[in-house]
């Protein structure tokens, strides 16, 4: 059953059954891999996008569901001020290790910046605790969201 | 000595008239009593066919008719553990005052029901008496079985003959005295199984007797769904009111209108008993989400829509626990609408958030949508501290349907704070868990 | 299915010979690595494979291009650990190179370049890259400098000493004259290595020491990143596994009438004790694994519970062990003075890192390619080469970023079954395990049972013995190095103490679980050593009746760097100061890599016994830090990574099989459960320590002495029970 779908404001087509999450459409069908696979099961926040701004679980989101609904993905959030801002601190204060689960982490902070400029603590945990980093980088994702909203400069 | 004797007599006599009366209170009304109507035999009922298969299976084979009634009585669900061979028992049910385990029924002939005669399973699935003679507990429900007709029961026997044996012998049971007492279960179907079977209501639509056979005879609806007297049987003066069972609550479904089905829609209804999710209304889970996927979203079409006009024309029984509507989405700021609970509030933003979102309106699916459940507008919270602790997994035509369960990894405080939080902020009233409540609720669904 | 049986297998017939080991520099492990002089393959005049046609390509290690692009050959893997950018400053200082002009490769295998000298193997794990590759590199990159200089100075007619180098320029001040290094690169590929070039003296590094930003993060901010799992290939499908759920178990029957129907579903593949279904994607493959109806022969662990491995353990311990080390006179040291006595365990634990276990194999007829991220380079190609039932140098690997490793990747037995999967089929595949597959699969933390044996006279320990029990994870991974009974990694950090017991005394037992695989997991050895070691530590400044840093103080006499990070940390972390009830301050001091770390915990135990992590404050002495923002970055996730299992990671076996699954019940810590952290890296000028490992085992005894201080309570296992440190409750 073909599918058109709006990612990152371009129109992709393609054949995927209805219930199939987006995640494997964008990773193994579009090639689009900078949407990673964590658990499969919404818990850790790695395979987070954009659909209609907000931030989502793409492993348990059937593609049928996004239809009509455009979804941003890591590749083009640096497009969004909020998106190039939360990079651009994510790398100033270094964040990143591993950085395999930077990509949700990143998804939502943008997501958070975007419809809370100025967040405070609570905002962060509230947008950002469906996230896990094994790395352990939360201490400096905390700091990385506030300067990013801040626009200060380390 | 006369004088004693005739005293002795009256005695008797009276402790006999309050036994009657005293049964006949505790008893109550039969299942089908509300309808009143005038009752004839199947035989004699000529408008429709309520009882049997569908039309479309009419002409099947025995077991192919057995199978689509096994389904219907949802026989496997319970004659099954989780991750063992379908049909060979040992499903736990934890009771208060002990645990009864099911028993095997592929025809093994040592283990199984391989020796039954098709009178032995008739015995067993309407009186409640076992090939040996002992009885059953009425955790096998024979008195809502009972009202299946012979013909539809053996071509269950037939079904259940042609699955391949397994050996499994059941867990002994673990009653405490004096519920280990067989015998006593005697004087229980004596009161409480009334040994009948279905009767039609001439005065009713052919359509509401297939849904008043399938509903209380296979369906055994009110077995969860229907109070229990004193004696542990279904109290019918409350009907379909709504009950807790096996650590799962079972909400109203009589036509009440703010606490029962009252206010759904016929295509909510039969979206909910076919696919156990109906807009609004949540998704079915625990011990009725079973029962959708492995019996009602097997059942023909018409006889889902049988069940639901049959289940509209039950009295209205409100529940007064309940709030007389179910709460609005929440906010969409987590700062905003109920936000007391501060565990329960880090526990939901880290493992619940994601699928449930601030609101209760899921971002992912439908199905994740709190909002409109009446799991999270009981100020109990059974259900969702059962959920939490043992999630949910089940097979819906539109593919798998699953939750994680926390029970393992999440503390007993921790699941009544998220279950004090999520009812709190997506139901009307916040309940009030506590640790030691969530610890019984553990074990009454432990297997 | 992987068994302990069967790794043990695998591993002592891949071919590491002693010899190899004892060219590579370790005669008796990485415990000594450190004391050892390293050498490595550094000026061969033979060169890998790779291409340095018009570059000059001084060593294995450096390519500058005519246009003085300067790419470094990375020996160990990016992981997360920064190591990339560490190893590039490394050898960017020595070669004066322009750090704006350097770019990575990923190392090829080879072992004879690129084993990592305290291994004779190039892997990647124990806090030793730094250690391992100090020296070696500093020389590669001197070495280099050395022959630019040399080539501008021919150019120039003037003596090299004259000329000074600095950015990828060389200089010359008195002519005022510079070349690029990209100017000079086909003329520097034409001269010999100089021996014995000397290395900077510290004061004059421009590099090292500087809080440089990292190579491999810009492109991990906007998806560009290619790890294992992002491999893609023309006409690659994608497969997932089913492996038996009990350990040592084989496949039955399998019935794929089902699966074969689901559109995108290609094959089932059907091994010895896995089951894999090959699609046209991770969805296809997923629901197809789930249409198979699989039938397990469980062999003979099918009953088997945490229970028995407990029992299993208990029994070892009570064996004597082998001496690791033994100083004075412990019988006599035992015998007087106020004795105490504790046991502790460790649980088992998985890797989980989040990047899933994954490989992408193209067996060829005449070849095997892989693509993979793995902390083992060179016995994933010889394992692989075995499963193809290829030479070893027809299996190509090429490796990429590691979404996490933690000792997971120090394993290739992915690989090895995504070749098995792939020889059954003409095209690429890509293998990746679910989360519950890599969960119930993995390599598991071994269980540790330690056992503490003091004295106390006048409130200072004088006599200590410790014993051990527990996986030989060395015996099997590394068997030269498993010496006289003695797992040098089990006792790592039993061995060393910073503290003066004048009688000292360390033993170990082997002993491996039943059926379990046991492997490396962040922190290795001491994960079991630093937990008992400081845990009993608290219990005996209690019962001496001192203050716990007091009484570690006390006995620091002859170790001024660890005295020195404790007494800091004290002070940074408020040590002293009052707290309200139910919060306490636990301490940890550890030597261990080579670093030196004290870490204070702040933690509040409510009523019922949860926990609030107030405040962590950690302060370490690593020697020369290399890239210090990245040493702070590997304590703030190491001691996240520790406190994480110290408050929930527990795998559990129960009828043979590990009862979790995924992150809903083996449980992470979250940024909202996060506290403070303050991570203070100290000046040193000492040789550089490990680091990756260190954090991870400060945590766990940081905070169970910070619960003892608030409750009273002194827990002796992990992960940590509530209901024993709920009010009123006594362990």
């Amino acid at each position: 059953m073909a599918t058109t779908l709006t990612i990152n404001g371009e129109q992709k087509s393609f054949d995927a059954p209805p219930e199939m999450p987006l995640l494997w459409v964008l990773r193994d069908i579009l090639g689009m891999t900078g949407t990673k696979f964590g658990c499969g099961i919404a818990q850790c926040g790695a395979c987070t996008v954009h659909i209609d701004g907000k931030a989502v679980r793409s492993c348990v989101l059937p593609v049928s569901a996004v239809q009509g609904r455009p979804v941003t993905t890591i590749e083009a959030v640096g497009n969004s001020p909020a998106g190039a801002k939360v990079q651009k601190a994510w790398l100033d204060l270094e964040v990143i290790q591993c950085g395999y689960c930077q990509s949700g982490q990143i998804m939502a902070a943008a997501a958070l910046l975007s419809a809370t400029p100025n967040p405070d603590d609570s905002d962060i945990d509230a947008a950002m605790a469906g996230n896990i980093c094994r790395c352990g980088t939360y201490v400096r994702i905390r700091e990385a969201i506030k300067q990013a909203a801040s626009g200060r400069q380390s | 000595m006369r004088r004693v004797k005739r005293i002795l007599l009256s005695l008797a006599v009276i402790i006999i008239a309050a036994v009657a009366i005293g049964v006949w209170i505790i008893r109550g009304p039969g299942p089908l009593d509300f309808a009143g109507g005038n009752k004839a035999a199947v035989a004699d009922y000529r408008a429709g066919k309520p009882t049997g298969v569908p039309v479309a299976l009419e002409k099947a084979s025995l077991v192919e008719r057995g199978e689509y009634l096994a389904k219907a009585a949802d026989c496997m669900v319970c004659h099954t553990k989780p991750g063992e061979k379908q049909f060979a028992g040992g499903l736990a049910f934890k009771l208060p005052f002990g645990t009864l385990y099911s028993t095997n029924i592929t025809p093994d002939k040592e283990t199984g029901i391989g020796n039954y005669s098709d009178q032995d399973f008739l015995n067993a699935v309407q009186r409640g008496k076992r090939h040996d003679g002992a009885m059953l507990y009425p955790a096998m429900p024979y008195a809502s079985y009972t009202y299946m007709t012979d013909e539809d029961l053996l071509a269950v026997k037939a079904y259940l003959f042609s699955l391949p044996p397994v050996r499994a012998p059941a867990p002994e049971n673990t009653l405490a005295f004096p519920f280990n007492q067989r015998w006593a279960m005697l004087f229980w179907s004596a009161v409480f199984n009334p040994d009948t079977r279905f009767a039609p209501d001439t005065s009713k639509s052919p359509e509401w007797n297939r849904g008043a056979y399938l509903t209380e005879a296979l369906a055994h609806c009110g077995e969860c769904h229907t109070p229990r007297n004193l004696g542990f049987a279904l109290d019918n003066r409350k009907k379909f009111a709504g009950a807790v069972t096996a650590g799962w609550r079972a909400f109203n479904i009589s036509s009440d209108k703010a606490t029962g089905l009252g206010n759904w829609s016929d295509e909510a209804l039969v979206s909910y008993l076919s696919t156990g999710h109906a807009l609004g209304h949540g998704t079915a889970s625990g011990p009725m989400g079973e029962a959708v996927d492995h019996s009602l979203s097997q059942l023909a079409p018409e006889d889902v829509r049988a069940i639901a006009v049959y289940l509209r024309s039950i009295p209205p029984q409100a529940s007064p626990d309940l709030p007389a509507t179910t709460a609005p989405a929440a906010p969409a700021s987590h700062k905003e609408g109920v936000t007391a609970d501060a565990r329960g509030k880090m526990v939901f933003e880290g493992a619940c958030v994601s699928c449930h979102g601030w609101t209760g309106e899921s971002l992912v699916s439908p199905t994740a949508t709190l909002t409109g459940s009446w799991a999270v507008n009981d100020p109990a919270a059974t259900n969702v501290a059962q959920i939490v602790l043992s999630g949910t997994k089940r097979t819906t035509p539109d593919g798998a349907l699953s939750m994680p369960a926390f029970g393992n990894a999440y503390s007993d405080d921790e699941i009544a704070a998220v279950a004090n939080y999520v009812t709190a902020r997506f139901g009307a009233k916040g309940s009030k868990l506590t640790a030691k409540d969530v610890a019984e609720l553990r074990q009454q669904t432990a297997q | 299915m992987l068994t302990a049986e069967k790794l043990r297998q695998q591993d002592s017939a891949d071919g590491i010979s002693r010899r190899a080991l004892l060219t590579g520099g370790l005669a008796t492990g990485f415990l000594l690595a450190f004391h050892l002089p390293l050498r490595a393959a550094v000026n061969e005049p033979e060169q890998p494979k790779d291409a340095t046609d018009g570059k000059f390509a001084p060593n294995a290690f450096i390519r500058i291009d005519e246009s003085g692009q300067t790419t470094l050959i990375m020996p160990q893997v990016e992981m997360g650990q920064g190591i990339y950018t560490s190893i590039s400053m490394i050898l960017a200082e020595e070669l004066d190179a322009d750090w704006a002009k350097v770019a990575v490769l990923h190392a090829p295998p080879n072992d004879k370049f690129y084993a990592n000298p305290v291994f004779g193997l190039q892997a990647t794990g124990g806090s030793t890259s730094i250690r391992a590759w100090w020296k070696p590199l500093r020389a590669a990159g001197a070495s280099a400098r050395a022959m630019l200089v040399q080539a501008a100075a021919v150019q120039w007619q003037v003596e090299p000493a004259s000329c000074t180098t600095s950015k990828g320029e060389v200089l010359h001040a008195a002519s005022g004259r510079k070349l690029g290094y990209g100017e000079l690169a086909l003329a520097a590929q034409g001269e010999t290595a100089p021996k014995d070039v000397p290395v900077k003296d510290p004061k004059d590094f421009v590099y090292i020491g500087q809080p440089l930003k990292r190579l491999d993060t810009p492109d991990k901010v906007n998806g560009k990143v290619v790890y294992g799992i992002d491999a893609i290939l023309p006409n690659m499908k994608i497969a997932t596994v089913a492996a038996c759920p009990v350990f040592g178990g084989k496949v039955g029957k399998v019935d794929d009438s089902a699966a074969v129907k689901i559109p995108g579903v290609r094959k089932v593949v059907v091994l010895e004790d896995t089951v894999a279904v090959i699609g046209d994607h991770m969805w296809a493959a997923k629901k197809g694994l789930e249409a198979l109806k699989i039938e397990w022969n469980e062999g003979p662990n099918a009953k088997l519970g945490t229970k028995d491995i407990w029992q299993h353990l208990r029994a070892a311990i009570e064996k004597d062990g082998a001496v690791a080390k033994s100083v004075g006179d412990i019988a006599k040291g035992l015998a007087s003075g106020d004795k105490f006595e504790a046991s502790f365990e460790l649980p088992f634990l998985a890797h989980a890192s989040m990047e899933p276990i994954n490989a992408t194999v193209h067996v060829r007829p005449d070849a095997c390619e892989i693509w993979t991220g793995t902390q083992i380079m060179t016995r994933v190609q010889s394992e692989a080469a075995k499963a193809a039932g290829l030479p070893v140098d027809k299996v190509i690997v090429n490796n990429h970023l590691l979404g996490g490793g933690f000792g997971r990747k120090l394993e290739p037995d992915m690989v090895i079954t995504a070749v098995k999967i792939a020889k059954q089929v003409g095209y690429p595949v890509k293998v990746i395990w679910t989360r519950e597959e890599d969960i119930q699969h993995d390599v598991y933390r071994p269980v540790y049972r330690d056992q503490v044996t003091a004295t106390l006279v006048d409130g200072k320990v004088a006599a200590w013995k410790y014993k051990i029990a527990g996986s030989a994870v060395i015996a099997r991974w590394l068997p030269p190095a498993f010496q006289k009974g003695v797992d040098i990694d089990a006792v790592d950090a039993a061995v060393e103490t910073p503290y003066d017991f004048s009688n000292f005394h360390v033993e170990y037992v082997r002993a491996e679980p039943p059926a379990v695989p046991t492997g490396f997991w962040r922190g290795v050895g001491p994960n079991n050593n630093v937990f008992a070691f400081e845990c009993a530590m608290d219990e005996l400044a209690r019962k001496a009746g001192k203050d716990p840093v007091e009484f570690r103080r006390s006995m620091l006499t002859k170790s001024p760097r660890a005295l020195a990070v404790l007494n800091l940390t004290a002070e940074k972390s408020g040590w002293g100061e009052k707290l309200p009830p139910r919060v306490g301050r636990g301490v940890c001091l550890q030597p261990s890599f080579a670093s030196f770390l004290a870490t204070v915990v702040e933690a509040e135990i409510d009523d019922i016994g949860e926990i609030v992590l107030r405040r962590v404050t950690s302060v370490v002495d690593t020697g020369i830090a290399v890239n210090p923002d990245t040493v702070k970055a590997q304590i703030e996730g190491g001691l996240i990574f520790g406190l994480t299992a110290a408050l929930y990671g527990e795998i559990t076996i129960d009828k043979g099989r590990v009862q979790q699954s995924n992150f809903h019940d083996y449980r992470m810590m979250r940024i909202n459960e996060t506290p403070k952290i303050e991570v203070t890296v100290v000046k040193s000028g000492e040789a550089p320590g490990g680091i990756g490992e260190a954090g991870v085992n400060a945590g766990p005894p940081a905070l169970r002495n910070a619960i003892y201080a608030a409750t009273g309570v002194a827990l002796r296992r992990l992960p940590i029970d509530r209901s024993l440190i709920a009010v009123g409750k006594k362990a």
